[in-house]
């Protein structure tokens, strides 16, 4: 069995923590560096982004020039090994054989999880994020505001180190003074984006990105970070120091070699493992938690992938952080005289109201762009700039049809050619070949531009996930069942987002290069494709409609925690991973407390 | 995510859809020789097994292995695959042709790959290459890669739009559409073509400091925002 800093397992832990991404590496640091000791379960196998990230590699070298293909699905640089929409040997189902009422459900079976890919953008919760409910009477409440979260986004920023700006728009929170750092220039296209969107009344800010675009300080935010624990100070500033400075190349979705940007596996996990406290364990598939005769959480029984044989490990306090729709599955197979319908499932609320973000993209030919001077925009390897929601005022009027917001992310095209970027470049050049394609190739390169929607889904019944009787991974764990279906209010705010696209480009001067759908049923990407995956473990009020309560303590097993997105009442169009590890170490805390307390 | 990711994403979703349209249509209309593999989405459940002759979910990505699948094209396709990729791509000045930045061989790569969307692919490009041969031998009684520069552009002229083709061309023209792209896909994705294209990158940079004096005057903009 791989062990990374254990060479066998101690007979027991103070916390097991399922899963090793934003949320299991956010528990596993709070807990690890408070002096709780620590073992974490990966699904997948260990990872180390400072030898295996192709940082400079090009295309060129790559097996289809880095082509999405099934294995790979964002290319073949891209960070995730034994991930994607489909995992070998570990499928999933869905209830229905419609495309639109099917979830896509993506996986990475790495030390890090998502966190090695995903595109970084960190943005805070509002407070009508957590309360939307009060204010226009659809979903969930949650049971906290951002008055809860605030000083551990404060925390988590400072941490991860994250760049953007203080703009005070609505709903948009600043963040205090010398906590985010400074934002990279805006790029060519989201410029001029913004010198158009103005004449619409669309702001374009700096986007908030986890992405270090100057060193952290060490010597500062590890004392701040730690007041009264000097050792974690020190192991943290000495970790801090490992972290070099983005240097405006190479994409992000590769990982970090240099340790710029958050992955989990270069910023939660070292100083975690430093601090002697954390025993890792990867290929460690987990079964079921299990329980004593009291109903209380003993441990977890896990697959070693590498041999099949099961393991129970002990623990004190079971954090489940498996991902929304994994923990949820591990949950609902966790079955006993107790909880015949899954552990901590009295209220049947496991599985349900997940969600993922709304998509929509439209792209847009800009003749002012043709034959630009070339220049190096590589930047911070994502983007620069994004348009925040800018409609509460009229949403609230009741002016518009969809009662939830969305923000823009954009994407203008200098960067490396891929294979498809001259695609359908006939519909400009009239079909030319030989010289004249040459030319026109290097007056279109660059001239293309695409807007990416990212919205809010309101939480509804029709999506939940149910464990499949019929179907077993090859562990011989059942599988998770999707149930999906987009309400109106999503497929509404998709049309607008086309809408408002199309607005955009047209005003840019330039042509609209795909199909503008003014329903929104086209223009909505699938359910899971945005791998914003949270809910299915609701936190709430009371035991009843809730799954856990505010600190994501299961109401039926007081030492189970769910510190990954499940226990989100709602997914603002913000960046669901910034909130995840807020959370988890609010979380995190509470745990330390409760024990140190002798509550559990 | 990244709008790149975005545009990933759109492509896994919906130009794939168009791609194998156009790949069935080509199958009811001309006379094919691949069998039609319905090879389904990635996204949707059911058995998940590893794409034989794949690289697998792990590869290598510092030090990346030569594609494990078997190259299909034979010596007569290739032939003509140099040719056509020249004509799209010829060398003009100091800038390479296509087959002197190994198009060809990319294009054989592509081709041959397991995956759905090469898969679709190939179910246009191998009959496009054999009705390409087929109205060079039609016209002029010699392969396509035999005929003199002003032969292939009296058969390239005739199917390189598609909205322009006439109908018996109509799905040449699709074949061509999608060779094109292909072969420019293989092109500029060298470093040389990169560079040709205006690509600036891929370098270590102390500061980033936004688009250059003369990119802001180009885009009649005073200053950066930030």
């Amino acid at each position: 069995m791989p062990h990374i800093n254990a060479g066998k397992t101690k007979p027991e832990y103070d916390v097991i923590v399922v899963g090793s991404g934003a949320a299991g590496g956010q528990t596993a640091y709070t807990l690890a560096m408070d002096g709780a000791k620590v073992l974490m379960l990966e699904a997948g196998r260990d990872y180390d982004p400072v030898k295996e990230t192709p940082m400079f590699q090009t295309r060129h070298q790559a097996p289809l020039r880095d082509s999405g293909t099934p294995e790979k699905p964002f290319g073949f640089y891209d960070a995730t090994v034994d991930g994607g929409w489909k995992v070998p040997h570990e499928p999933y189902t869905n209830a229905s054989e419609k495309s639109e009422e099917q979830f896509w459900w993506w996986r990475a079976r790495m030390l890090g999880g998502r966190t090695n890919h995903w595109g970084r953008i960190s943005l805070r919760n509002g407070e009508y994020d957590f309360k939307g409910k009060s204010r226009d009477g659809v979903g969930i409440d949650w049971p906290i505001g951002y008055s809860d979260v605030e000083p551990y986004y404060d925390k988590v920023e400072s941490l991860i180190g994250v760049y953007g700006s203080n703009e005070g728009l609505e709903n948009t929170p600043n963040s205090p003074e010398g906590v985010l750092q400074a934002p990279p220039k805006a790029r060519a296209s989201e410029i001029y984006t913004r010198k158009h969107a103005q004449k619409l009344g669309i702001p374009v800010i700096p986007i908030h990105r986890a992405v270090l675009s100057e060193r952290l300080n060490s010597k500062k935010i590890p004392k701040r970070l730690h007041p009264n624990n000097p050792k974690a100070a020190r192991i943290l500033a000495q970790e801090m120091d490992q972290r070099l400075a983005c240097f405006w190349a190479t994409p992000c979705g590769r990982g970090c070699s240099i340790k710029a940007n958050y992955q989990s596996t270069t910023v939660h996990i070292p100083p975690a493992l430093a601090s002697g406290n954390l025993d890792i364990i990867t290929d460690a598939m987990a079964r079921e938690v299990e329980i004593d005769a009291t109903g209380k959480a003993t441990g977890v029984n896990f697959i070693d992938k590498t041999t099949g044989l099961d393991y129970s490990v002990k623990g004190k306090i079971v954090a489940l952080a498996a991902s929304s729709c994994e923990s949820a599955r591990i949950m609902l197979n966790s079955k006993s005289a107790l909880f015949p319908n899954g552990i901590a499932n009295s209220s049947g609320k496991v599985g349900k109201y997940i969600m993922d973000t709304v998509g929509a993209g439209l792209g847009g030919q800009i003749p002012a762009w043709e034959n630009m001077p070339p220049h190096n925009e590589d930047g911070a390897g994502g983007g620069h700039s994004y348009v925040p929601w800018w409609l509460y005022k009229e949403q609230l009027a009741g002016k518009l049809d969809f009662p939830r917001g969305y923000h823009i992310e954009m994407g203008g095209s200098r960067g490396t050619p891929r294979v498809g970027t001259f695609n359908g470049l006939e519909d400009y050049t009239g079909g030319s070949y030989g010289k004249q394609l040459k030319e026109d190739a290097r007056r279109y390169y660059g001239s293309f531009m695409s807007y990416a929607g990212r919205g809010e889904m309101v939480p509804n019944d029709d999506c939940y996930l149910e464990i499949d009787d019929k179907v077993t991974d090859k562990w011989g764990i059942p599988v998770a069942k999707f149930h999906w279906k987009w309400s109106d209010y999503e497929i509404r705010q998709a049309a607008h987002m086309h809408k408002t696209f199309a607005e955009l480009i047209t005003e840019m001067g330039g042509t609209i290069t795909d199909e503008v759908d003014t329903t929104g049923k086209k223009a909505i990407l699938p359910g899971g494709l945005i791998i914003h995956e949270v809910g299915g473990t609701i936190m709430g009020a009371n035991s009843k409609t809730s799954v856990c309560n505010e600190f994501s303590q299961t109401w039926d097993v007081k030492n189970l925690f769910i510190t990954d997105g499940g226990p989100f009442c709602s997914n603002a169009d913000k960046n669901p991973t910034l909130t995840i590890m807020a959370l988890a170490w609010r979380s995190a805390d509470y745990m330390m407390d409760e024990m140190k307390k002798g509550n559990i | 995510m990244d709008t790149l990711n975005e545009s990933t994403r759109r492509e896994l979703v919906e130009s794939k859809r168009m791609d194998r349209r156009s790949a069935i249509k080509w199958m009811l209309t001309a006379s094919a020789t691949v069998p039609f593999l319905n090879t389904g989405s990635f996204g949707q459940s059911g058995p998940s097994i590893p794409t034989p002759q794949g690289y697998g979910s792990d590869p290598n990505l510092v030090i990346p292995e030569s594609p494990p699948w078997e190259r299909i094209l034979n010596a007569e396709q290739l032939k003509t695959v140099t040719a056509l990729s020249d004509v799209i791509l010829p060398r003009t000045g100091n800038s390479p042709s296509a087959s002197e930045l190994k198009v060809p061989d990319f294009i054989d790569e592509w081709v041959s790959a397991p995956y759905p969307d090469q898969v679709g692919d190939r179910e246009v490009i191998l009959p496009g290459l054999k009705w390409i041969n087929d109205e060079s031998q039609k016209r002029f009684k010699k392969p396509f890669y035999n005929l003199s520069e002003a032969q292939q552009t009296k058969i390239c002229d005739d199917i390189c739009y598609l909205p322009k083709a006439k109908r018996r061309y109509k799905n040449a023209a699709e074949f061509f559409a999608k060779y094109r792209d292909l072969s420019m896909g293989g092109y500029y994705t060298t470093n040389e073509g990169a560079r040709e294209v205006g690509y600036v990158g891929n370098v270590a940079l102390a500061r980033f400091d936004g688009p250059p004096p003369e990119v802001l005057k180009f885009l009649r903009v005073d200053k950066a925002p930030w």
